[in-house]
């Protein structure tokens, strides 16, 4: 019986008015509460099709505090970074940048949508390789995506491509290398945690 | 009193509601204006232009025996002139009055509190310390000429123009066109009303061409402004028409016998959609009903070779090639400027529309023309390859409420969009798009129009278009226009094909609207609108005494908003002229004799022309009657000859010391 | 002038016959070009997805580094599109966050014994031909002319969006212009920057396909005989998922062109051998198409 109950309405209670406030304080952010609602983001995004919310939604939310529907949304998966929402927006806001705020909370709290696993394991393996070497290996970085994925068949499935892109040399399994990576990661160290930057500066006039 | 007698000083400091009292400390303020030189009481008050905020002041003159008056408020801008009278009220001169801003200046741009407590303290020494030094000034009082200038024939001039007219007094209506009627002229019908724009306008054009105290300049721009309020000295410029206005009876024989059979150049009246010919009259009831000669076009004017055809077809001899630019000078008392706006060009400026690009993407201006029975196709309406259109876009908020083009909203292209879907449904039966961020209908009789639009099946979008394209992904998308749009309240991206896209362009300031402030000394704001001297208790007035504002170039407007403010700006400058005198303020220059070594800096530097020279004495004077209380010649004077009246070097010196002082 | 060279992780491996071309047209130019010594990743799109400050950082190293080498003023080509926009987004967040960002990022070189003062000037290979170098120049040079052959030109995304000021955001015409240059025709389609599909190929590789199914359909339907490409995951997911197409039901020819680098169309009509400019790489062969 419980179910035909289910409740549609969504109480204050339950959101996190904080939200969009700290979404506001990462670079490019500023602007989210300039937003008209006019769905031009939506409009010319290619993938907005494919997205659970779509993009003027995500604003719409983070706004009102809908921080777990926001963050659990596949929306931020599919984003390609293309730049047509920030670069159409009449109030100039940095949509990108609110995708990729959002994606990092995701990473950080470690959750996504079962069916887009591939996307944050990506992003991860990508990350280490370059902390580790401060280049990307294009190879090693599909190896171990599809080893780690242990999806036999996705594995399969684009091992064509991969047997005809080593074919044509437009692939190798060669590590790329900086010549010291240590030095690199002194600098990665230097740079600090985001999170208490942004605290630190969230004052700041933005010019930009 | 006399500036000799000892300053007794009263200090009244205003809450302004919380306006001020949230971030200033008043009551520290007060009682640190106690203790300044020659301060005899100092209080404060919740509202001291109120009524009982005023009277404290008057009392305290009385009882405390005060000579000098200091108002920490507003802007002087606002209350200034209050105060200044509440002086002269008390028994003083209204110039031994000093006002210091703690509004504007201090607690509308500071945060903290104890910051804003201090500038506050520091502006009120630096007046105290001036005020101490004012001396009593008297004001000059100068006739006002009764004579009007209107500029812009659009139909808040002609309105303007008409009022004033019909009250009796003189009018210049100088419009920049070779007709008067400006963009309502182009409508076909109007909003909410549907009343036909032309039946509406062309009687009080015509009225105006009749009226026996408005004399209409087209053709003409103004060159110059002289002179202050009261006694303007304007040079307008006639650029020629080629035609004798008093001979031409609009026969329109002379079109007819152009050595060009066919019209074959772009006609402006009608955006380049129709044309005409060298000779041409801009549209069946152009007023004045005179025909013009386009120098670019013709072929006697341009090449001077032409069998002059049209001469001979002119029995009233009324064309003359020889006609060139006229200067005329008017003097009138008031101008009220009615320069109007600009519609929006998409072109190259929101390449995601693609007008210019695809030929079936239009501005709504030239949708207006081609539904109109007078326009280039009689009111029909067909795609460029002859079609009747299935299925029109009207894509709206196009040049407005975006960062990239105009930030505001341009007010009116809500309501014509929904005129035209009207319209286009009526005339062509084609399923009319309206693509909205937000459909905005505040008029009387607005959101009934709506309504109505609403129940005759238009098709609402709430989305603002991302784009319109040629690329079709479907059969049915084949041959169309494209708009790509989200669906805002469905929340689905849709791609709907079109035959026709309308963008529904917005109002922008006119492209000279710089020049034309400049040349009438008035202000505007950033994007060029011009500035009002309030925006809400002097609309249509401007910072310059005896400039008024009309129409939409102070502002997007529609046609009943623009005609109110018309009749404001007549009744304002009504006002100015039947009170018959003005006050003039006193800061003007002086030259102290015996200090001027006769080097002449000065008077190359006045741009007023102010400064003349005395061989005899060998010594500069300037004409006060011409000075406008500028500064230039005190800053320029090498030996400090030159001095202004409320500007006097003591009292800027105490001011600052009174500033400095305390910070 | 010399320039300088950042060619990004994909240059050197996946995207290797545009490297290749592009040095060898820079040499067939007689403009000289040098690599940025000990380079490293720019970050791309995933390193802002997990941290923006390291990936500033990250971005940031390279600058300084190509400062060091190419003193003041340094004109640095970055032909992949995703470095190019990290670079350039480092650039103007140094500027518009200059608590945030750009002290942040100088105390993080501080850290690796280096110094950015923001004078490197990030060039995308389209701008130097077409702006620098000149229309006129490559037209002189053209050896072979390639009359009659149609070419979709591609941008993709991140070349023009959001920094590039050097062409149209929506309809740009430089890579347009040196196609025509090369006396070949470039269609017109308004297609021109929207997504590939980017990185989402190797993780939601469906939606990613249709995006790029999109793309060839509509550069087929202008009559394209070729699509041209100006950064390496839009060659790669244009190129290398033509055969998947097929087998999810396309009819043979539906989805099916020749995808190259603008590079490699350029080398060949500046008469350099196919064999330097990776023809041979291809899943398509081009040689045909001339």
């Amino acid at each position: 019986m419980s179910e035909r109950f289910d409740r549609q309405i969504k109480y204050e209670s339950d959101l996190d008015l904080n939200f969009a406030h700290q979404i506001a304080s990462f670079p490019g952010g500023e602007r989210i509460f300039d937003c008209i609602q006019c769905g031009t983001c939506s409009g010319t995004c290619p993938l907005s099709v494919y997205m659970e919310y779509t993009p003027r939604r995500i604003i719409a939310m983070t706004r009102a505090g809908f921080k777990d529907e926001v963050v659990r949304s596949n929306t931020i998966w599919l984003c390609s970074s293309c730049y047509s929402c920030t670069v159409e927006c009449p109030k100039e806001i940095k949509l990108t940048d609110i995708m990729y705020a959002i994606k990092r909370q995701a990473i950080r709290e470690n959750i996504w949508p079962k069916e887009f696993k591939m996307s944050p394991m990506m992003t991860g393996e990508f990350f280490k390789l370059v902390e580790k070497n401060g280049r990307n290996s294009e190879g090693w970085l599909m190896m171990n995506l599809y080893m780690k994925s242990m999806a036999v068949g996705d594995a399969l499935k684009i091992a064509g491509i991969g047997m005809k892109m080593f074919a044509k040399k437009r692939m190798s399994l060669k590590t790329e290398k900086i010549a010291d990576p240590a030095e690199l990661r002194k600098i990665l160290d230097a740079a600090g945690s985001e999170m208490e930057l942004i605290k630190e500066g969230a004052k700041e006039v933005v010019h930009g | 009193m006399t500036a000799t007698e000892t300053p007794r000083i009263g200090v009244y400091v205003c809450h302004c509601g919380i306006n001020i009292a949230s971030r200033v400390n008043v009551k520290e303020v007060v009682e640190f204006a106690r203790g300044l030189p020659h301060v005899v009481v100092a209080s404060e008050y919740k509202y001291l232009c109120s009524d009982p905020g005023q009277e404290l002041i008057r009392a305290d003159m009385k009882e405390h025996n005060l000579n000098r008056i200091v108002v920490a408020s507003c802007s002087p801008l606002m209350h200034e002139s209050t105060f200044r009278r509440v002086t002269a009220e008390g028994g003083q001169n209204e110039f031994l009055f000093q006002m210091a801003n703690i509004r504007e200046h201090v607690s509308w741009v500071t945060e903290d509190e104890g910051e804003a407590t201090s500038k506050s303290k520091a502006l009120v020494a630096g007046a105290v310390r001036r005020v101490a030094f004012h001396e009593p000034l008297t004001r000059e009082k100068v006739p006002v000429n009764p004579n009007v200038l209107v500029v812009g024939g659009g139909i808040a001039g002609i309105q303007a123009a008409l009022t004033m007219a019909d009250a009796g007094k003189k009018v210049y209506l100088v419009e920049r066109e070779p007709t008067i009627g400006g963009h309502m002229a182009k409508f076909d019908k109007t909003f909410p009303t549907l009343d036909c724009s032309a039946c509406i306008l062309t009687p009080k054009m015509s009225m105006v061409k009749s009226h026996p105290n408005i004399e209409m300049m087209t053709l003409s721009e103004v060159a110059e402004v002289h002179g202050y309020v009261g006694n303007f000295k304007v040079k307008v410029k006639k650029n020629p028409r080629y035609i004798k206005e008093d001979l031409c009876v609009g026969c329109l024989e002379c079109i007819e016998s152009c050595v060009y059979k066919e019209a074959k150049f772009p006609d402006e009246y009608n955006l380049g959609l129709g044309k005409r010919k060298p000779v041409y009259i801009p549209f069946p009831q152009a007023t004045p009903q005179v025909v013009l000669v386009d120098p670019e076009t013709c072929l006697y004017l341009k090449k001077g070779k032409c069998k002059q055809t049209c001469l001979e077809a002119c029995d009233r001899k009324a064309i003359d090639f020889e006609q060139k630019e006229e200067i005329s000078e008017l003097d009138v008392g008031a101008i009220i400027l009615a320069t109007g706006f600009k519609a929006f060009d998409p072109t190259n400026r929101l390449p995601q529309y693609g007008y210019g690009f695809y030929p079936e993407v239009y501005t709504s201006l030239e949708i207006e023309r081609l539904l109109n029975s007078a326009g280039p196709t009689s009111g029909e309406l067909t795609t460029k390859s002859g079609q009747v259109p299935q299925t029109v876009g009207i894509v709206h908020c196009v040049g407005s409420r975006d960062k990239k083009t105009n930030v505001w909203c341009s007010r009116v292209c809500c309501m014509y969009s929904l005129k035209l879907a009207h319209l286009i449904e009526e005339r062509t039966g084609a399923h009319v798009y309206n693509f909205y961020i937000d459909m905005r209908t505040p008029g009387k009789g607005y959101e009934e129009f709506y309504e109505r639009l609403l129940q005759e099946g238009m098709r609402p979008v709430r989305g603002r278009v991302a784009a319109i394209t040629d690329w079709a992904m479907t059969p049915e998308e084949e041959g169309k226009l494209v708009i790509r749009v989200e669906d805002t309240m469905i929340g689905v991206v849709r791609r709907i094909p079109v035959d026709m896209a309308v963008l529904s362009v917005g109002l922008e300031p006119q492209p000279d609207a710089k020049e034309v402030r400049r040349r009438f000394n008035i202000s505007c704001s950033p994007e060029g609108w011009f500035l009002e001297r309030h925006p809400k208790l002097a609309p249509v007035s401007t910072f310059t005494d005896g400039v008024f504002l009309a129409g939409a170039c102070q502002g997007p407007k529609d046609i009943p908003d623009s005609v109110a403010q018309a009749g404001a700006a007549a009744a304002e400058a009504l006002a100015l002229i039947d009170r018959g005198y003005v006050e003039m303020e006193p800061n003007t220059a002086w030259i102290e004799e015996e200090l001027c070594s006769g080097c002449k800096s000065c008077s190359g530097q006045c741009p007023y022309n102010a400064i003349g020279f005395d061989d005899e004495k060998a010594r500069a004077m300037i004409n006060e009657a011409l000075c406008k209380g500028c500064g230039t010649c005190v800053a320029t004077c090498p030996s400090g000859a030159a001095r202004q009246k409320l500007f006097l070097d003591k009292q800027i010196y105490e001011e600052i010391r009174g500033v400095l002082s305390y910070v | 002038m010399k320039y300088l060279y950042y060619p990004g992780c994909s240059l050197k491996v996946t995207g290797k016959p545009y490297e290749d071309s592009l040095l060898a047209v820079f040499n067939a130019l007689e403009e000289e070009i040098e690599e940025v010594n000990d380079w490293n990743c720019c970050g791309a799109t995933a390193y802002s997805a997990v941290d923006q400050m390291k990936a500033f950082a990250l971005a940031a190293r390279n600058l300084a580094l190509a400062e060091e080498q190419g003193g003041e003023k340094a004109e640095l080509v970055a032909p992949c599109a995703a470095c190019y926009l990290v670079l350039n987004k480092t650039c103007h967040s140094i500027q518009d966050y200059p608590a945030r960002v750009g002290l942040q990022v100088k105390r993080a070189l501080k850290a690796g014994n280096l110094t950015y003062k923001g004078t490197v000037n990030i060039r995308h290979p389209l701008d130097v031909f077409a702006n620098d170098i000149g229309l006129e120049v490559i037209e002189k040079r053209v050896k072979n002319k390639l009359a009659g052959l149609k070419v979709a030109c591609y941008y993709g995304c991140q070349i023009v969006r959001p920094y590039a000021e050097f062409d149209d955001q929506h309809q740009p015409m430089t890579m347009d212009n040196i196609i025509k240059a090369l006396g070949a025709e470039p269609v017109n389609w308004s297609l021109k920057t929207r997504c590939c599909g980017g990185s989402l190929s190797a993780t939601v590789s469906d939606d990613a396909l249709s995006l790029s199914r999109i793309l060839i359909k509509e550069a087929k339907r202008r009559g394209a005989d070729i699509i041209t490409t100006a950064c390496s995951l839009c060659q790669f997911n244009l190129e290398c998922f033509q055969e998947k197409l097929k087998q999810k039901g396309d009819q043979p020819g539906e989805t099916e062109i020749p995808v190259a680098y603008f590079t490699q169309i350029m080398g060949k009509a500046l008469g350099i051998d196919e064999a330097k400019l990776g023809f041979k790489q291809s899943f398509m062969p081009l040689e045909t198409l001339f």
